[in-house]
């Protein structure tokens, strides 16, 4: 009776935390043994800000259950205008890691905003019409940062839209319209996206198990329950958005920050789905799976490169089989047997009680 | 049982002649008054001149055969549909204007014909999202795992778990609520609008899919709901052994009007009511 739910919630957060600093270690351990290989050491900032965007898409996906499709379009704007922050920050003398922060802070913010802005009009929708809604808001965001030039030099900030601005020198600007971001510094900082990773983490689990996490799970089961015992639809649903595009903001500056150049074109309805694939993966509104799914999608295409042609066929037909083994009942009848055996372990004490027919229970 | 209210109308709109609530609530202001209320579904008059008036702490029975527009009343009174006309009086208080979400905060609790839980959440949950509103703490508190958030989640459980107690359902708090049985969901539907503190308690088929002895149990428990927490109840019902044992005033409606009011045992002998469910006999 005294089993808590908070303990077993804690335990299954720290597991995930636990998981993120396992990875960790092992990678760090396979670098200092030179024993990662040069493609695999630029994969790893990438994996954690593609873990990034699957945990907080499957906020919007899994826990607030609308299909968004224009993840990829916050991705970007947090990517841009993280590059330009960094940039700035960089003439200014400040090191890497205040670089980084000052661009993941940027990413945020512009995010955060973008995602207050286009939720406005799409949170008014439900399910295919949101999708589509958000999959036409990616594509603006896109187009628009296609047509976006912004350089800075001594004399200040020189943005141009559709036409590169007159008397500037070329190599001053970062947004370099379609030839996309061109960052001052690569910052290449595993530990710090590492911290940034538990830090969404921390986040989003918190933010699961409290008052507003319980609201929005709310909406997601079901909408006129919510209503009719007083909770306020709209700004749950604005608050998971909001939130969910903030931290594909800071992913999307942690990412760009991890390439020497970005091309807008990169943030496009395939990124989208690609992360939406780590997300359904993963299991919907199940964050540790959506971590673990980005980070083997990402590094299995890196292995599978000595299937040269091949790699993609296979790596698709790893999708299908892995996406059949999920709903198969087989698959999931073996997954119970051994949480099963797991908990009657752990509870040998007290056998799991059947209320229907348990007699303390109707005593009470 | 039937009497003139003794308290000053606070909305401008002319109560009607025929109210009637429990003489204990006599010169207590009613927890609902409908007046005048009607809603038109494009031309068809759903529900039409509804006037109902359910004393504080009274237990009122709607009934009447299919599609009478019983479960209209009551998405009228919770404003999922705005009625087309007519005022609605919680508590004394005209809730025009409001929607579902501020009448529920202006103390309207209710279950659904179709039970609406949250089936992917545990029954304490369940229970603690209809504390929602009376948790006090903000979101980033909750993220930031500030004190308040620590000492407002540990209320809310033990306020969750005494809840519960109400249906002795404490032992069932971490199962998952899509998993219980049929008439144990519907115990939790009115455990979680309970949990909103409501001054008036709607109950649309409570006893739907219960078998005799668990009905029995539910017409207790809806009386000690009552008595504890000095609520009034306003429920639609088929089962008649429940209505006519546990309601003080009924009102029964056919085609989206109320045709009689009174006690259980007015209804019961009423001429009209009888033909509403058994049909005209010819050779009268």
């Amino acid at each position: 009776m005294k089993k808590n739910t908070f303990t077993t919630i804690w335990k299954s957060n720290f597991t995930t935390y636990g998981i993120v600093l396992l990875f960790f270690a092992v990678m760090m351990i396979l670098m200092a043994t030179g024993n990662l290989s040069r493609l695999m050491r630029g994969q790893l900032v990438p994996i954690c800000a593609y873990a990034i965007m699957a945990a907080s898409l499957n906020l919007t996906v899994g826990v607030l259950g609308e299909l968004s499709l224009g993840h990829a379009g916050f991705v970007s704007i947090g990517c841009f205008g993280g590059g330009l922050a960094a940039a700035l920050l960089h003439d200014a003398g400040a090191g890497e890691l205040v670089c980084l922060a000052g661009a993941v802070l940027a990413g945020v913010l512009l995010s955060t905003l973008a995602g207050f802005l286009i939720g406005l009009p799409v949170l008014r929708l439900n399910g295919d019409y949101l999708a589509i809604v958000t999959l036409a808001c990616c594509q603006i965001i896109k187009s628009l940062l296609t047509n976006l030039f912004v350089g800075r030099d001594e004399s200040g900030l020189h943005t141009g839209f559709l036409t590169q601005p007159e008397g500037v020198a070329a190599d001053a600007f970062v947004i370099r319209g379609s030839q996309g971001l061109r960052n001052a510094a690569v910052i290449d900082n595993f530990p710090a996206a590492v911290v940034l990773l538990i830090l969404c983490l921390i986040i989003i689990y918190n933010l699961i198990d409290s008052k507003s996490g319980r609201a929005i799970m709310a909406l997601r089961d079901n909408k006129i329950a919510a209503r009719s015992i007083g909770i306020n639809i709209t700004s749950y649903k604005m608050m998971a958005f909001v939130v969910s595009a903030a931290m594909a903001g800071a992913a999307g500056a942690l990412f760009g920050l991890s390439q020497a150049t970005v091309l807008p074109g990169k943030f496009d309805f395939n990124m989208s789905v690609l992360i939406l694939v780590f997300v359904v993966l993963g299991g919907l509104g199940n964050i540790r799976g959506s971590v673990i799914a980005a980070a083997l999608l990402t590094i299995l295409p890196e292995k599978l490169r000595f299937l040269a042609d091949y790699r993609m066929i296979i790596y698709a037909v790893v999708l299908i089989v892995v996406m059949l083994m999920r709903n198969s009942t087989v698959f999931h009848g073996l997954g119970e047997k051994i949480q099963g055996l797991l908990r009657r372990k752990k509870t040998a004490g007290s056998p799991p009680r059947d209320p229907d027919t348990d007699p303390a229970g109707k005593e009470g | 049982m039937a009497a003139r209210k003794t308290y000053e109308p606070t909305v401008m709109v002319s109560p009607p002649s025929d109210i009637l609530i429990p003489e204990r609530d006599l010169g207590e202001i009613p927890a609902l008054e409908c007046r005048h209320l009607g809603i038109t579904f494009g031309g068809l008059h759903a529900v039409e001149n509804f006037n109902l008036t359910v004393g504080k702490t009274e237990i009122a029975g709607l009934i009447g055969p299919n599609g009478a527009g019983k479960t209209t009343v009551f998405n009228l009174i919770t404003k999922v549909y705005q009625p087309t006309t007519g005022t609605i009086l919680l508590a004394g208080r005209d809730i025009a204007g409001m929607d579902t979400a501020a009448v529920n905060r202006a103390g309207i609790g209710r279950t659904f014909q179709n039970i609406r839980l949250f089936n992917n959440l545990t029954v304490e949950d369940n229970v603690k999202l209809g504390l929602h509103n009376s948790i006090r703490y903000r979101s980033f508190a909750g993220v930031l795992r500030l004190p308040s958030y620590w000492q407002e989640e540990k209320k809310a459980h033990e306020r969750a778990l005494e809840l519960l107690s109400v249906f002795k359902m404490e032992r069932m708090a971490d199962l998952r609520a899509g998993g219980l049985p049929y008439g144990v969901q519907r115990r939790l539907e009115i455990i979680r609008a309970l949990a909103t503190e409501p001054r008036l308690l709607l109950l649309d088929e409570p006893a739907a899919g219960m078998n005799p002895s668990e009905t029995e149990e539910l017409m207790e428990t809806i009386r000690r709901i009552r008595d504890e927490f000095r609520i009034a109840v306003l429920l639609i019902e088929h089962d008649m052994k429940l209505v006519m044992g546990i309601c003080e005033g009924i009102a029964v409606m056919n085609f989206g009007k109320i045709i009689a009011k009174g006690t259980p045992d007015q209804i019961r002998n009423d001429p009209e009511v009888i033909e509403a469910y058994l049909g005209k006999n010819r050779e009268e």
